[in-house]
């Protein structure tokens, strides 16, 4: 009985202390940042490592904030961001235009409203207005669904939009998809989440009469789009040269907008 | 027999025990370290008592958040405590043997089930609910206090059960006895000697629900503002900390780890309470 417990410590240790994918690569390349552009560096990546062997590629999130940072301190080799305007401290690095994103504002199905501008939208968000009346709709009270602060989502929306302070009224939600779920079960709500998660249990409404579709995010006619970027510090080493010009090569382009991000282009 | 020997399990043993506490003091130093200093220098009044939280301008003022929790679980405890309790004492005064054999084990199943699905019944079932019933956002303190208050029952109800079937047998032949019915029995007797038991058992469920996390931010709707009603949607201590984590930076970061202090402050103080009352029950027997 001793001896099986030995062994079975010994199986667990043997486990435990071997080193993740060894054997895989000789080379590694690390990317952190954007949640919303996570997903897509994952896909990009394991494409990438099933041409490219002595390659591997960890793809981490934590937001676009970690991204920019831990490209700066070189915790990753690649930092993803989605954010309009970089901030300031981001000036040293290199950056790459991977994708474009646009931002949809969501409303529920049941709404009437399909059409709002841009002024109408901030005096919602800042909670001018408060009832749907007063932009065309039913009389009901308008729920406000944001992002927490310091989202990449929220950064852009609010840097486009422009002069938003946010009523504090607004519900809190941490990620695109619990805003799609929060809009699609409250029929009075409003929220914005990446074009890339729309689907037929939300509203994407017309922004300045400007449908959040693909041609119009691509011909630059709907005003809500950002950029995702991606930063290098410096000379990049071959690698990650080599697996940012994969990405922005038309298969890896292919990938972006068969899962709904627009390409760089 | 052993290859360790008999001194080598008992320091093996004693590692282990003090692993524990060390982890305990590791994580309180870590907190403390991180946001203390922003509190003296932020001041701790401004910290606590003002309402304004704006990360991107400087201000961090968690008294919203402070107030929420405190609704919250109130909230909470006005839903489980009650429930808990009856319950507990139906299972250990009332029920058949064979009841409580089903229902108890049913009852602690109920602490197994993660947070996560908590929150989700709460967001898809209890919150459209309040919200075309009542009116309001839905996701609400309301929904909070009612998931928490699920959430904390097995707490309450282990504990109160624990300490009902403490009460000596000869209690219930004693009041019997004095021409009692069943139900003046465990009013007058039963409930009363196992009152500081059961104090506890609400006070571990009270902490379990200022500490809660993920339901909450689920259910909750985590607008910064001191709410109203019960049907304002608010934002818990926790619920706070784990938003706003991911992104934070410099001061930012510093004010979540203060508030972490404030609510690690309250969980002591809580958890103390609850470790005099049971303590106050074993002195006076």
């Amino acid at each position: 009985m001793r001896t099986m417990n030995i062994l079975l410590f010994l199986c667990c240790a043997a486990i435990l202390s071997s080193p993740p994918g060894c054997g895989r690569g000789t080379k590694s390349v690390t990317m952190a940042g954007s949640t919303a552009f996570q997903p897509f560096a994952e896909k990009l990546a394991d494409q990438y490592m099933s041409k490219q062997s002595e390659v591997t590629i960890t793809v981490q999130g934590g937001g676009s904030a970690v991204g920019i940072q831990s490209a700066i301190s070189g915790a990753a080799q690649i930092g993803m961001a989605d954010l309009v305007i970089l901030p300031e401290e981001a000036q040293v690095l290199t950056t790459t235009v991977a994708a474009r994103d646009g931002i949809a504002v969501v409303v529920n199905p049941a709404n009437s409203v399909s059409a709002l501008t841009t002024d109408q939208i901030r005096d919602i968000m800042n909670g001018k207005i408060k009832n749907w009346k007063e932009v065309g709709g039913a009389d009901a009270p308008v729920t406000v669904v944001s992002r927490e602060a310091g989202s990449g989502t929220r950064s852009s929306f609010e840097q486009i939009i422009t002069d938003i302070s946010l009523t504090e009224d607004a519900l809190i939600q941490d990620s695109n998809g619990t805003i799609r779920e929060t809009v699609a079960n409250d029929a009075n709500a409003i929220g914005y989440l990446s074009h890339g998660l729309l689907n037929e249990k939300i509203k994407a409404l017309l922004v300045d009469g400007q449908a959040c579709s693909n041609e119009s995010i691509t011909d630059g006619t709907y005003k809500l789009v950002r950029p995702i970027f991606l930063l290098v510090k410096g000379t990049p080493e071959k690698e990650v040269q080599d697996f940012i010009d994969y990405i922005l090569s038309d298969e890896g382009q292919q990938t972006i907008t068969a899962n709904g991000l627009l390409s760089a282009k | 027999m052993s290859i360790i020997g008999e001194k080598g399990v008992r320091r093996i043993l004693l590692v282990t025990a003090f692993s524990a506490l060390s982890a305990l003091l590791l994580i309180a130093l870590f907190i403390i370290n991180e946001g203390v200093p922003f509190i003296f220098r932020y001041g701790l009044r401004d910290f606590l008592f003002s309402s304004e939280w704006k990360p991107a301008e400087g201000r961090f003022g968690i008294f919203p958040m402070l107030a929420a929790s405190v609704w919250v679980t109130l909230g909470a405890m006005a839903v489980g405590a009650p429930l808990g309790i009856a319950g507990a004492v139906f299972l250990s005064e009332f029920a058949p043997k064979s009841v409580m054999r089903i229902i108890k084990p049913a009852i602690e199943l109920l602490a197994a089930i993660p947070s996560v699905v908590y929150g989700f019944i709460g967001v898809m079932v209890l919150a459209p609910l309040i919200r075309s019933s009542l009116g309001g956002p839905g996701l609400s303190i309301l929904a909070g206090s009612i998931i928490l208050g699920i959430m904390i029952l097995p707490t309450i109800m282990s504990i109160s059960i624990d300490s009902l079937l403490a009460v000596p047998q000869s209690f219930r032949e004693g009041s019997l006895a004095l021409g009692a019915t069943t139900w003046q029995g465990v009013y007058l007797v039963i409930v009363r000697a196992a009152k500081s038991g059961i104090i506890a058992g609400v006070i571990l469920g009270m902490g379990r629900a200022i500490g809660e996390t993920m339901a909450v931010i689920m259910v909750a709707g985590n607008a910064v503002k001191i709410p109203d009603s019960a049907l304002d949607s608010a934002r818990t201590l926790t619920a706070n900390i784990a938003l706003e984590m991911s992104y934070a930076t410099g001061m930012h970061r510093q004010a979540l780890f203060a508030t972490g202090v404030v609510l690690f402050v309250v969980i002591i103080i809580l958890n103390s309470l609850a470790t005099v009352v049971i303590k106050g029950k074993v002195a006076r027997r």
